[in-house]
């Protein structure tokens, strides 16, 4: 079964770029994707980068910024195939990010 | 018949059921297809006799009953699977050996985290409890429909995001034993707070959370804590007489009448808890249940060995470094070194801020300025306590201490 883990930050608690806890948090994640194996992932840039696409009548609505303005935002996710939720949060539990943010874990709706 | 199938109803429906959701790997269909292997044993043990293996005929009935459910019900592809996955089940119950317990499996799952606590309680009474959704919801007040859509939630739950059946590993094992005697705790409090002779609930909770850890206790023999959890409900179910006075007023374990104490309970607790001493690992029930038990060695509130209750506090605030817990351990410390003392580090200001909004914080700040005879003070902190609960039975508990101290000759300390 496959599962998304969804990574949720708060700036204001995570290491910012520039120092050597921002430098450790890169050695962890890489050591973490090393051990996950397979998998498909990627982070993603700041919500100031991000535009908001919506069709409401025929008419296409393209908006400056995120679904949702948030404190918390997305920061980046992984898909995993998983024997259960269990192992499923067990990966979501070495997310570094994990000790700072939140890693939502749901599962891939499968067709 | 009807004898025989209430005997293994009574004794055997949580185990049947354990099994049943194992191979049928479905809640609901478990529960449906053993519905009607038990009508079928109406009329089956009527007409030919009562089988050798009761429970064994259940199951492997049931799981007949399950294959025609999913025969006749139009299949999603889901379904199907398991049907396959049924055919080459392997079959169980036809001889003389005990079907297989996997009432451990069905407890740890019941109680996976991934579910709310309300969730666990729910499920973990119907299932393994095999009390009714209408004495569930009577026990926590909840009304008939909104239980039984708590357990379809639940269930939906464990299917959808894939929660599996199984024991979890050892590494796992602390946490996950933890949130199972969590629900037993709180079903165990659920029962001890319900006020008695109450005839709305016709099932005694605390008799049902203590069959509960019974059976984790058999069936995980390794664990010293739920021996403990054992041992501490059995103090605190000693104290059930002495807990209410004749008004149904909350009498504190200082103001009890220790003889209305129930000595065999107590003896029983503390046999559990010399029996979890003496395995491997303490943790925090073990050390919870102690301090019940130095209290429930005293036979007066003076002759209490405080000085033995900090030390148990000082090692369960390496487990649990929780406000609550430094809350009581600074009660403690009144007791043993002096209300100053105690008002302290009660005084500290991140306790303070942390427990600002807990009732009971403001109620041993007042107790503790009260025997200090800082009266304006405790007079603001009762005040204070009252406002930030809505039990009417605490209410009254607190006007009585505001009554006292505003009339100086009722003033009776029992630190003097």
């Amino acid at each position: 079964m496959r599962y998304m883990l969804i990574i949720h930050n708060d700036p204001a608690l995570h290491p910012q770029p520039g120092g050597p806890e921002w430098d450790q948090l890169m050695a962890d994640y890489a050591a973490f994707s090393e051990q996950l194996g397979n998998y498909t992932g990627a982070p993603l840039n700041d919500p100031s980068t991000a535009t908001t696409v919506r069709i409401r009548n025929d008419e296409t609505l393209i908006v400056d910024g995120p679904f949702e303005e948030t404190k918390e935002w997305m920061s980046g996710y992984y898909v995993i195939d998983c024997d259960s939720l269990d192992q499923a949060i067990k990966a979501a539990t070495m997310v570094p990010s994990a000790k700072f943010g939140s890693v939502e874990v749901r599962p891939v709706a499968e067709m | 018949m009807d004898e025989a199938l209430e005997t293994v109803w009574v004794r055997d429906r949580s185990r049947i059921l354990a099994t049943l959701i194992g191979v049928l790997r479905d809640f609901d269909l478990a529960e449906d297809a053993l519905q009607d292997a038990v009508a079928s044993a109406t009329v089956t043990w009527a007409a030919h006799g009562v089988p050798v293996n009761p429970a064994g005929w259940l199951v492997t009935t049931a799981r007949r009953k399950a294959i025609d459910r999913l025969r006749s019900t139009s299949a999603s592809e889901r379904r199907q699977r398991a049907w396959g996955e049924l055919a080459i089940a392997w079959d169980i119950g036809d001889g003389i050996e005990p079907i297989p317990d996997d009432r451990l499996r069905l407890i740890f799952t019941c109680c996976h985290p991934a579910l709310t606590l309300d969730a666990q309680v729910a499920l973990t009474l119907r299932t393994l409890g095999g009390l009714s959704t209408e004495d569930v919801a009577k026990a926590f007040l909840i009304s008939g429909p909104a239980l039984a859509q708590r357990i379809v939630r639940a269930k939906r739950k464990i299917r959808e995001a894939g929660i599996a059946y199984r024991v979890p590993s050892p590494d796992e094992l602390p946490d996950r034993l933890g949130a199972v005697m969590a629900v037993i705790t709180l079903i165990f409090n659920a029962g001890y707070l319900a006020p008695r002779g109450t005839a709305l609930v016709n099932v005694d909770l605390c008799d049902e959370a203590m069959r509960l850890v019974t059976v984790v206790i058999d069936l995980l023999p390794d664990e010293s804590e739920p021996v403990s959890l054992a041992a501490m409900m059995h103090f605190q179910d000693a104290r059930r007489a002495a807990r209410v006075d004749a008004e149904g007023l909350p009498v504190t374990m200082e103001e009890q009448d220790r003889s209305r104490w129930d000595r065999d309970k107590l003896a029983r607790g503390l046999e559990l808890l010399g029996r979890a001493r003496g395995m491997e690992r303490i943790g925090p029930y073990g050390l919870k249940a102690s301090i019940s038990a130095v209290h429930a060695a005293a036979p007066r509130p003076d002759l209490t060995e405080w000085g033995s209750i900090v030390r148990l506090y000082d090692a369960l605030l390496t487990w649990e470094p929780t406000p609550v817990v430094r809350l009581n351990r600074a009660v403690a410390i009144a007791m043993a070194d002096g209300p100053d003392a105690g008002l302290a580090l009660v005084d500290d200001p991140d306790l303070a801020s942390d427990l600002v909004d807990y009732h009971l914080y403001h109620a041993t700040r007042a107790d503790l300025l009260r025997r200090l005879g800082r009266r304006d003070e405790a007079i603001a902190a009762y005040r204070q306590a009252r406002h930030l609960t809505d039990n009417a039975a605490e209410h009254r508990f607190i006007d009585q201490r505001l009554v006292a101290m505003v009339d100086p000759t009722d003033l009776t300390d029992p630190t003097d």
